[in-house]
């Protein structure tokens, strides 16, 4: 009889070392940098567009690296995801709700 | 799991039991790596009912500033972006620190922790300082919501570059401000409690209580400060880059 290991789904017993962090740090930084860079060329409609993306790759790293999601376990990686999927809830739903009434203002 | 693997895995545990039931391992988790999953689960749930308190803050601006996009942006260009940018990189600066922390408690690393918890301490403090500056300066312009408003900037830009308002459109500029009071106020916040708690961290860490094996808290917290520090990644662009006027 064979039964499912819940070896796979367990973090790896991952150390992260001051050389990633460092390499995180520099990035980010460098981001930070680009973001208040790109805010002075007009892009139109696509600068918050370019300035969410790059928050979202900025936060990205972080959650990977520097909360070391990355080597966790299967269930803190779903309890991430199940964040991000109830705030987009959160902002569909109200946005909806605002868009579908015809206050004048839409 | 049959009865046979039971009794196996119970022989291993009464085998490896002194080495393994160190004084903070609760007695209703089985082993040391069992109770830190636990922990981290309990500390990533308390994040997401952050998110979703950060979130309603964020929901608010993102329709307000589509209803009143020009009074946003009048209202953005005159918080200073230098201060902003540079309490980006503060934060920043400070997520690694206490990342290093984590490292130190976990390479048992008494000295190491308690100088990046220090640290942590200390670029939080100068957040809150440059925090300070920025609402002085919005309370001599005139720019905090309520009775003190004045909505002469808006209509009567001083740059020339500036489109001025109508009064009633100006009037919106409040929304911006009420926001951005609203969003790092609340920020700000979290970042006073995180720098209580280090305090007592630090206290803590000298004493030897987090390179003994014990990694959870310092673990833990760490979460707990990379997520106010994701939070302001978010608010800098929302609140500071909404759209600056070209170089040239």
């Amino acid at each position: 009889m064979s039964h499912p290991t819940l070896e796979d789904a367990h973090a790896e017993p991952h150390i992260v070392g001051p050389k990633t962090y460092g390499l995180i740090l520099l990035a980010l930084l460098c981001l930070t940098a680009l973001t208040t860079g790109i805010a002075y060329i007009n892009l139109g409609v696509f600068s918050p567009i370019v300035a969410i993306g790059i928050a979202v790759i900025k936060m990205t790293l972080v959650i990977l690296f520097f909360m070391h999601v990355k080597y966790s376990s299967r269930l803190v990686m779903l309890t991430v995801a199940a964040g991000f999927f109830t705030f987009l809830v959160l902002i569909t739903m109200t946005l909806s709700d605002y868009i579908s009434r015809a206050w004048g203002l839409w | 799991m049959d009865s046979q693997t039971v009794a196996a895995r119970h022989q291993d545990e009464i085998a490896h039991h002194e080495g393994e039931h160190p004084y903070y391992l609760r007695h209703h988790f089985e082993t040391v790596e069992q109770q830190k999953e636990a922990v981290s689960f309990g500390m990533w749930l308390f994040l997401l009912t952050e998110i979703m308190f950060f979130g309603g803050l964020f929901m608010a601006y993102l329709l307000y500033r589509n209803w009143y996009y020009d009074a946003f942006v009048s209202a953005s260009n005159t918080l200073g972006i230098g201060l902003g940018t540079t309490n980006t990189a503060v934060l920043i600066v400070s997520s690694f620190t206490m990342a290093m922390g984590v490292y130190c408690s976990e390479m048992r690393n008494r000295r190491g922790l308690m100088l990046s918890l220090a640290a942590t301490i200390l670029l939080g403090l100068v957040f809150l300082g440059i925090k300070t500056i920025e609402y002085h300066d919005k309370y001599t312009e005139h720019h905090i919501p309520g009775a003190n408003f004045s909505i002469e900037d808006f209509v009567h830009p001083a740059d020339k570059r500036d489109t001025a308002l109508a009064p009633d459109m100006a009037q919106h500029a409040q929304i911006f401000f009420f926001l951005y009071f609203a969003m790092t106020g609340m920020h700000a916040l979290h970042m006073v409690i995180g720098i209580s708690i280090l305090f007592g961290l630090l206290y803590q860490a000298s004493k030897g209580a987090y390179t003994n094996g014990h990694t959870s808290i310092i673990d833990n917290f760490g979460l707990y400060w990379h997520f106010v520090d994701i939070v302001w990644i978010f608010l800098f662009p929302l609140l500071y880059l909404i759209s600056r006027h070209p170089l040239h």
